[in-house]
């Protein structure tokens, strides 16, 4: 018996069970955990125990590919701090392929790929990193000497779902920006038959990727998503309606250059180009790096990276967005969501963030605001948001 | 007969890798280092605001995820003629310094310890062994008994499972691997260790740039204001978080990185004669503790060593540097055989290799997306080992201190440098000198603010109607991989070229015009063993001793077929 590489588990079925109705006997298998035990330096004795938690032990299997990228999301996924990445590898699930940290390399490492993706067909959750540049054939990301699309193609074949982490695997980023020289597109782009969840962010926060991953693990299923593929959970409200600056927006208080007076007060970066009011990310509620701080808490605009197409739509980044206005906002976030361009989500953001508006106003009254007109009140609540995944 | 052997993907490095071999009787005697992505960040650069340009690149690499950003933000305020606060180039050494010492422990842990360190042997260990052995070399507290028992435990626990993940298909039990079982076990401890480490002290990015990965930065400065009257701001609060981050950094640099691989090298000592290759080094220099420009005041200081003389450090001209693409998958419209300097001539992706799915490159003219640097027409090594030549060289202080330390604990002498145990333990002494000089410039920064300087941010320059109509400037960085150039030419207030030559791109380099090997190639063909070619773990060991970063290393110049006149460099 191997050790070196997963054992097939049917749904719900430990190792103890699927031994049993492979008919190995308890007797063989104690006599396996015994040779095991002495392997590993542990003495006979602890066979007994290690039978035990052989048979309860089912982590599920995990499968990491990296395409078309520059590994920032894995790095993001390394600073997650609930749980930590130590606590993710070796007790909740069984990473059987990532690029970056297996200890395996070249046919080795395509053999453990390989052989997970046959052990758990229908059963893996498959994360990709990075877009698929279709030009020329595929030649602009090869792996193992296969075009990126091949082995996205292949992966997600057997996958039980597909989460697309980060912005490149979302809808290509940085090399699908004006012009895409190399026809880079996201994974939904390419993977049609299954379902898709798109962490966006370049990087996402670290917990958003690994709730996500939990999310599956204990649901069974993934997140509810808006009409991006984007979870709820974290892609639910808009950053300009969650941010600590709001007041200093709706008081017209606003920085006017980077450290001035207004900066050294901690005023709204609107003005220096902020894309807080055209972006729903979850940035100012979960904060980055364990909630130490986020971009605009470190004095630096947003630049909409949780958004399709930011680095063309939201640039240059420190022009001010067109028509922001302070109240009655709600008139004005379909302007907004069409500056964005992305087509059907459109709708959905607008419905959120006037959703988003009329919760922050709840709170507004009770904040003493400079110079402001009173409040209109705002739409009725809409119903249950859109999903894709159920 | 040689063997052909591909290894393809090299994994635990960042971005897409693929190493080709001929080796015979236990020895390599060919290779081809083949970089497999191409992404194109600098045709997508043309036309933008000058300003956006460090997010851009910054997006080339996550892993180095400051480097590319301050050596954007460089070049452009030098073609714009700003000239940054003092307040601002201490915070930007403070992050590009905890992004070195972070990194630095990231590779060796996560990335090159699997290649010294047979995880599955940890499980043999006796952990009171193990917490002599530590005790003998470092006073860190966690190195108890108990503590490595537990870590222990729980290696048992997850390789009984079945489920090796990470771990699985590794060539564990190797003849290569040489620790005693209470070694590995002391090293697979401090990799989870590492991991929990690492995430907190990198949270210095993110008190000054908002986040990590990604930190944002800002041209003329930086944007997080300083304010110790408020909330929102740089205050006594998060100074001193910064300030306890620092004092953690040093800390587990000195009592367990460093110390683990000194202990670790001890025991492969035979790897100091082993994949020394190309023997020239180039360092830009970093860490500037003056105006960007006043190069005598730069910590890690600049310069060229050649043919391995330490006697003599001779001085770098960006003019000097050609590029080929002999090997690589670009054309030149003057011809593949010559060399241009990186501002000279267009160059277009054209790939020439075989249709996916393939087998070898190998026999292929050109294998490659990366491109060939050559520095007079030389291959030139760089990263931490070159930095440290050349301050060594330089006659550094805190650099000849701790190589002549090293050198001695290891009763090795210093041609032992020169090789892929000299690439590691380089690594390891430039990581103890940065954690240590991060003090000072923490205290800097705090003597400004008592003294009244709060300035983080040059705003003379920031309305482009201020800019000439034509601009062009030079932005060099030493990142953690090495000399790093970033290229920039506006006109009209707008990108109309970018250039970046990358640390990976000198390392990773094909062959050349003259047919010489790059250095990852050269130091696969030198003194180097290969005991099991389906097993190739020491190749792993030599090409993750320069610890390569593909998606940094791949750019492209100028796609537009445009002339491009040489920029000038102050």
């Amino acid at each position: 018996m191997s050790l070196l590489g997963p054992i097939p588990l049917a749904d719900g079925e430990t190792l103890g069970e699927q031994l049993a109705r492979r008919g190995v006997s308890r007797r063989d298998f104690l006599e396996f955990c015994g040779s095991l035990s002495i392997v590993l330096g542990l003495g006979r004795g602890a066979a007994d125990e290690m039978a035990k938690a052989l048979q309860a032990i089912r982590r599920p299997p995990v499968i990491w590919i990296q395409l078309q990228e520059c590994t920032g999301c894995v790095e993001s996924v390394l600073r997650t701090s609930e749980p930590t990445i130590g606590d993710l590898l070796l007790d909740m699930v069984s990473l059987d392929y990532s690029h970056t940290i297996m200890a395996a390399a070249g046919h080795a490492a395509e053999k453990t790929l390989t052989d997970s993706m046959a052990a758990n067909k229908g059963k893996y959750l498959l994360l990709v990193t990075g877009s698929v540049p279709l030009a020329e054939g595929g030649i602009y990301t090869m792996i193992g000497g296969r075009t990126a699309k091949a082995v996205l193609e292949e992966a997600a074949a057997g996958a039980a779902a597909v989460i697309a982490v980060g912005a490149c695997a979302h809808w290509g980023s940085v090399q699908a920006a004006r012009p895409n020289p190399t026809g880079a597109v996201g994974v939904s782009d390419i993977i049609k038959d299954k379902p898709v969840v798109n962490i966006a962010g370049c990087p996402p926060i670290a917990d958003v990727i690994t709730a996500t991953v939990v999310h599956f693990l204990t649901f069974g299923r993934l997140p509810a998503v808006d009409a991006d593929g984007r979870p709820l959970f974290a892609y639910g409200a808009r950053i300009h309606d969650q941010c600590p600056r709001r007041a200093n927006f709706d008081a017209g208080q606003y920085v006017e250059a980077f450290d001035d007076e207004n900066a050294r007060k901690g005023w709204c970066l609107y003005r220096v180009g902020c894309k807080g009011p055209a972006t729903f990310s979850p940035c100012p509620i979960f904060q980055w790096n364990g909630g130490t701080s986020w971009p605009i808490g470190a004095g630096h605009p947003c630049i909409g990276c949780t958004e399709r197409h930011f680095w063309d739509t939201m640039t240059p980044f420190y022009d001010r967005l067109p028509d922001v206005g302070g109240f009655g906002i709600e008139q004005r976030v379909d302007i907004i969501g069409a500056a964005l361009a992305v087509g059907a989500t459109a709708g959905v953001l607008a419905h959120a963030g006037a959703t988003a508006v009329h919760r922050h106003r709840e709170r507004q009254r009770q904040l003493p605001v400079v110079g402001s007109p009173p409040n209109e009140p705002g739409p009725p609540p809409p119903s249950a948001p859109p999903t894709k995944n159920g | 007969m040689a063997t052909k052997l591909v290894v393809d993907p090299i994994t635990r490095i960042e971005g897409h890798l693929r190493i080709e071999v001929q080796a015979d009787q236990g020895k390599i005697q060919s290779a081809w280092a083949s970089a497999t992505q191409f992404r194109g960040i600098e045709i997508i650069l043309q036309g933008r605001d000058p300003r956006d340009a460090w997010a851009f690149t910054q997006r080339i690499c996550g892993v180095c995820t400051v480097v590319h950003a301050v050596a954007s933000c460089r070049a452009v305020e030098d073609a714009l003629g700003i000239t940054i606060p003092p307040n601002a180039n201490l915070i930007r050494n403070l992050i590009h310094g905890m992004q070195f010492v972070q990194d630095h422990v990231i590779h060796f842990y996560h990335l090159h310890a699997l290649d010294w360190v047979d995880v599955t042997s940890a499980l043999k260990a006796d952990p009171a062994g193990t917490a002599r052995i530590a005790a003998q070399v470092s006073p860190w507290p966690n190195n108890s008994a108990t503590y490595f028992k537990a870590v222990q435990d729980r290696l048992a626990k997850f390789v009984a499972s079945g489920q090796l993940g990470i771990f699985a298909n590794g060539y564990w039990g190797h003849p290569a691997y040489k620790l005693p079982p209470e070694v590995n076990l002391l090293a697979v401890a401090h990799y989870l260790e590492a991991l929990d480490w690492q995430r907190d002290v990198i949270r210095l990015h993110t008190i000054f740039g908002g986040k990590n990965p990604h930190p944002n930065f800002l041209v003329g400065g930086m944007a997080s204001a300083i304010n110790l009257d408020d909330t929102a701001t740089i205050n006594a609060e998060r100074l001193s978080d910064i300030k306890s981050m620092i004092k953690r950094a040093q800390t587990f640099v000195e009592q367990v990185y460093f110390p683990d691989l000194v202990a670790i090298a001890g025991f492969y000592k035979d790897w100091a004669s082993i994949g020394g290759g190309v023997p020239n080094f180039l360092a830009v220099g970093e860490f500037p503790e003056g105006g960007i420009n006043d190069l005598d005041k730069l910590y890690f200081p600049r310069g060229i060593i050649l043919d391995r003389d330490l006697s003599k450090v001779h001085e770098y001209d960006h003019k000097l540097v050609k590029e080929y693409v002999t090997s690589s998958w670009y054309d030149y419209p003057g011809g593949d055989d010559q060399g241009l300097h990186p501002w000279e001539g267009e160059t277009k992706p054209h790939y020439t290799g075989p249709k996916p799915p393939f087998e070898y490159l190998q026999g292929e003219k050109k294998y490659t997306w990366m491109k060939a640097p050559r520095y007079q027409d030389r291959p030139m090594q760089v990263g931490p080992l070159a930095r440290l030549l050349v301050a060594y060289g330089s006659g550094h202080a805190e650099a000849r201190d701790l190589v002549g330390g090293v050198l001695k604990q290891l009763d090795v002498g210093p041609a032992a440098l020169f090789s892929t145990l000299g690439r590691t333990a380089a690594r390891g002494i430039e990581t103890m000198m940065i954690a240590r000089r991060m003090n000072s410039w923490f205290d800097q920064l705090v003597d400004r603010i008592k003294s009244g300087d709060t300035r983080t941010f040059d705003g003379s320059k920031w309305d482009p109607a201020k800019w000439p109509a034509t601009a062009e400037g030079y932005g060099y960085l030493d990142a953690p991989r090495g000399a790093l150039g970033h290229w920039v030419q506006i006109n009209s207030g707008k990108i109309s070229r970018y250039q970046c030559v990358v640390p990976s791109t000198w390392n990773c380099s094909p062959r050349d015009a003259k047919g010489q090997m790059g250095p990852y190639e050269a130091s696969l063909v030198d003194n180097h063993p290969l005991a099991r070619p389906d097993q190739p773990l020491e190749i792993l060991r030599t090409i993750h001793s320069f610890d390569p970063c593909l998606a940094c290393g791949v750019h492209v110049l100028d796609a537009t077929g445009q002339t491009v006149a040489e920029v000038k460099i102050q």
